[in-house]
């Protein structure tokens, strides 16, 4: 939600990035708030995942130009592991799968590293273990999730929703959603919307990477972008999500397209 | 971790290891004049001298393996001096006489105080001040009647036993370095374990009184009698420094009916610098005959030094409804060569053996994992399950896989499963983006690839090679 004593979040100028040397972002210039909910949509190969990762330090990515600030520091200052500690989080579309390593211990160093950071008291395992099955409540999840490898076996519906539940356990400040809403069917949707909804809050702020409108049914975007050919090229309220749906994507940005050489 | 502590690692320290007067030493080369020499030196019965020379005239037929899947020069077998008159480690008074640098290594892997004052040449006694560790641990195993010395000791103090089982599970003549070891073998240790007779605590080479050095052909015998069991800890996680490069070590293990055995190893020997420049050869034969119905060896090694390592710890499970085991964790980087599995060979009826061989290899390393199941005729109902699975750190190094299946019964079931796997960009950056950072990521990942070895091993040592694995495998991801 939009409101007045918003602080800014996140600051984009002209982000140029590369990957194997292929310039995929050709000049992002977004402005996040606190308290705001962003949707970047866009076809497949416009660049939005991209965007996600750059954001989070993937280091297949290089930044070829522009300017990235995070709560006013400059966000490539900080290795992909700081940003996670300064509050940046990064949901996965592809959440990865780590065999023998259980998920609870995974969840407990993630906490614990981020409570460390922020100067707070770490939790053992017993206090973790009641703290996180509360989470886990939220998003509707069976305990055993603890116990298994992280992802490993999981279902997509399930990565999706351990993402979540990492997410209600770090309490980000911004929060970058990768195609959250891929692969899961309407139940698990209504649950992982609904937990995203919960957690957003005046002071926080997240993105929304998406294909579909259909997410957007559960979670209100403030703004909604459309993303094409490495750059933001329309930004409009929510409607234009349902725009979006009705008349598809060719008709965005014709007018403002830059040549590829560019 | 800094580049100092990892310099400590895979650095000779300086006490410990000194020579001080080297004026009984046999001179460099192998014949039987020299076989002679030691056997004389160390004042041998007859018997023992004979087996030698068995050994020897077999030896001299032999070849050199050329089928592990490892590089090295060739070893000059006539430049080597067979025999050092034993000298006692230098002996600290206090632990504030170690080098604190070490001590240091030693906080970081967590080796345990009574370990750091072994390793350091500290006496026991000076750091337990009250009473000897040692001697406690020596008269305890007495009272139940267990026999445990070097095995120099036994030779005179039980000839008898050690006559009747000395090379019995590996015959003098069984492999080059087995053959070269039953010749010129200088010490180890001899472990008995009498009828009934469960072993109150894990045996360890730290507690045996004679604090010599073994040399670099050491050999070690344990028979567990009818109904006795016993777990044998060889090795530490400390870095071990030795001046010879060859070390060829014979292992013995018998077990008779309804009688255990286990036996772990965490080896961490001189794996050479991170060009490949020096380090052990590292060629053991080690196997275990479970010679009794019901009795169960069961191997787990963590083997993360040497520059080159060829490894085979084996069992003969000739009773029936014997059991055998091997679970192995094997690291490479840098340079190192490893080529390391096990035998199961099943004579008897419903014998058991379960595999589980864990292979990890990083930087211009190469791990292979070789192994053989057999099933004999008479091995009605035998079982065999075997998993081993590959983790490739980088892309310089090589993981292989050399399963040997020989089935010869109709009612054996056998199964194998492979992996490999490799620690990818994706899955650090994965950790990274929870705020984990590469050192902490890999740790965790490790550990969990090798769960299944670790839980195998006694508590203390579980907790220091999970420790050593992260250490070794410093700095060779991101």
């Amino acid at each position: 939600m939009i409101h007045q004593d918003s602080k800014t979040i996140l600051e984009v100028s002209g982000l140029r990035a590369a990957v194997e040397g292929v310039e995929i972002l050709k000049g992002v210039d977004l402005i996040v708030k606190s308290g705001e909910v962003h949707a970047i949509m866009g076809t497949n190969g416009s660049g939005k995942s991209t965007f996600a990762k750059v954001l989070a330090g993937h280091s297949a990515y290089q930044v070829t130009g522009g300017s990235v600030l995070f709560e006013g520091q400059n966000l490539f200052d900080l290795e992909p592991e700081e940003r996670a500690r300064a509050g940046v989080f990064l949901a996965f579309q592809y959440p990865i799968e780590i065999p023998g390593v259980s998920n609870s211990h995974f969840l407990r160093l993630a906490y614990n590293t981020l409570q460390s950071q922020r100067g707070k008291d770490e939790l053992d395992p017993l206090e973790f273990e009641d703290f996180v099955r509360e989470k886990m409540k939220l998003l509707e999840m069976n305990p055993n999730f603890l116990d298994r490898g992280v992802n490993e076996g999981f279902s997509g519906g399930e990565k999706k929703r351990n993402e979540m539940l990492q997410m209600a356990l770090l309490e980000p400040r911004l929060a970058i959603l990768d195609e959250t809403d891929s692969g899961l069917d309407i139940d698990a949707l209504r649950i992982v919307t609904n937990g995203v909804n919960k957690l957003a809050n005046k002071d926080n702020a997240i993105i929304l990477v998406t294909h579909y409108q259909r997410m957007l049914n559960y979670i209100e975007p403030d703004y909604v972008h459309v993303m094409r050919g490495g750059r933001i090229v329309k930004t409009g309220g929510k409607e234009l999500a349902l725009d979006l749906e009705t008349r598809g994507y060719d008709w965005v940005g014709v007018e403002r397209r830059v040549p590829a050489s560019a | 971790m800094s580049a100092v502590l990892q310099n400590l690692v895979n650095q000779p320290y300086k006490h410990g290891f000194v020579t001080e007067i080297e004026s009984d030493i046999a001179p460099k080369g192998l014949n039987e004049d020299i076989i002679r020499l030691i056997s004389t030196k160390k004042n041998e019965p007859a018997w023992l001298l004979d087996f030698r020379l068995k050994a020897y005239q077999q030896w001299l037929k032999m070849e050199e393996p050329k089928w592990p899947n490892v590089k090295y020069r060739q070893i000059d077998f006539q430049a080597i001096s067979y025999y050092a008159a034993p000298k006692p480690k230098k002996k600290l008074n206090s632990m504030d006489e170690v080098d604190p640098e070490l001590l240091r290594t030693f906080e970081k892997l967590g080796v345990p105080m009574h370990e750091r004052a072994a390793l350091a040449g500290v006496a026991v006694d000076v750091i337990f001040d009250s009473v000897s560790v040692a001697t406690t641990y020596k008269q305890k195993l007495a009272e139940v009647g267990i026999i445990f010395c070097s095995i120099s000791e036994a030779v005179h103090a039980y000839p008898e036993l050690v006559k009747q089982y000395l090379g019995t599970v590996v015959p003098v003549g069984d492999n080059y370095y087995a053959a070269l070891n039953s010749a010129v073998f200088t010490d180890g240790t001899f472990c008995f374990i009498p009828k009934g007779v469960k072993c109150p605590m894990d045996l360890s080479t730290y507690f045996r009184i004679n604090t010599e050095e073994s040399g670099q052909f050491e050999r070690t015998l344990i028979v567990a009698e009818e109904g006795s069991s016993v777990s044998y800890l060889e090795g530490c996680t400390a870095p071990r420094f030795d001046t010879n490069q060859l070390h060829a070590a014979v292992v013995e293990l018998i077990a008779l009916d309804n009688a255990d055995i286990k036996y772990s190893t965490v080896q961490n020997w001189y794996a050479g610098d991170e060009k490949g420049v020096g380090g052990i050869y590292n060629f053991v034969t080690k196997r275990g005959l479970a010679k009794g119905a019901n009795s169960r060896i069961s191997w787990t090694q963590v083997e993360t030094g040497s520059a080159i390592t060829w490894k085979y710890p084996s069992c003969i499970l000739q009773g029936e409804n014997s059991v055998g085991e091997f679970y192995s964790v094997a690291v490479t980087n840098n340079y190192q060569q490893a080529d390391t599995g096990t035998k199961m060979i099943h004579i008897g009826k419903n014998t058991r053996s379960t595999i589980v061989s864990k292979g990890i290899s990083a930087g211009h390393s190469n791990n292979s994992y070789r192994g053989l199941v057999r099933i004999a005729p008479t091995a009605s109902g035998a079982r065999n399950y075997s998993q081993c699975d590959s983790m490739l750190i980088g892309d310089q190094c090589g993981a292989h896989t050399f399963p040997y299946i020989q089935v010869r019964n109709q009612n054996a079931k056998v199964e194998h499963e492979a992996s490999t796997s490799k620690i990818g960009e994706d899955q650090l950056f994965y950790f990274a983006q929870r705020g984990i950072g590469n050192e902490e990521a890999v740790s965790m990942i490790i550990n969990g690839f090798c769960k299944d070895v670790f839980q195998q091993l006694p508590m203390e040592f579980a907790v220091e090679a999970t420790k050593l694995l992260g250490f070794k495998l410093e700095g060779s991801v991101g």
